[in-house]
């Protein structure tokens, strides 16, 4: 039963990991792209732990590997924060969507590098 | 051990692989430091599978992932605060 149950804690934390790096590889700028990170990412962490921790032999160990998680929440909101506020700073524009982004704004920004890939 | 630790690992390994797409293609430090920052958290939970891979747990390999989960935010935030200091021209959306 706690077999069943950690495997697919485990597959279900896979899948989300998968999530996140698709959303790192296809989402169109920066913030999107860190908001996929920070939270995609440690979901999928979380149920891997929680999977591991089920077949943990000792409750010593179960706690030391739950502890890692709040460690890597803690971590990617501060990380989202700083990042997304810098990023803010230095005049990034957040994306728009498709439609806007033909307007004059992101002719002057965006076409830069489009027809080289 | 349920026996999906190994195979769950390597996956998780071949999506590092596929995010070092983000860092060839950026554009500009930011974007590259985001594949830096899954590194960090997919090489946690790459560690982690690891320790409950045989038969028992190791866990030497639950330490080096406190640190590297540890290590990853300071990355980020010492690049934040300290590193990137003007935007590159190409940081916003790319296609």
């Amino acid at each position: 039963m706690i077999e069943i149950l950690s495997g697919s804690l485990l597959l279900a934390g896979a899948f989300f990991y998968l999530a996140g790096t698709v959303g790192l590889l296809r989402f169109p700028d920066l913030y999107t792209r860190l908001h996929a990170l920070a939270k995609v990412d440690n979901l999928g962490l979380g149920c891997i732990v929680v999977g591991l921790a089920l077949q943990a032999e000792s409750i010593a160990v179960a706690l030391k590997l739950l502890l890692i998680w709040p460690l890597a929440l803690v971590a990617s909101a501060a990380i989202g924060y700083v990042i997304a506020r810098r990023a803010d700073t230095l005049g990034i524009a957040p994306w728009r969507g498709d439609t806007e982004s033909v307007g004059p704004a992101a002719a002057t920004e965006g076409t830069n590098k489009r027809g080289d890939t | 051990m349920t026996g999906l630790e190994l195979p769950i690992a390597l996956f998780l390994l071949v999506n590092l692989a596929a995010s070092l797409w983000r860092v060839l293609r950026g554009p500009g430090d930011a974007n590259r430091l985001l594949a830096a920052l899954l590194f960090g958290s997919t090489g946690v939970g790459v560690l982690v599978l690891l320790a409950f891979a045989g038969e028992r747990a190791l866990t030497p390999f639950l330490d080096v992932a406190l640190t590297l989960a540890l290590l990853a935010a300071i990355t980020a935030i010492a690049f934040a605060q300290r590193a990137w200091r003007r935007a590159s021209a190409a940081e916003g959306h790319d296609d």
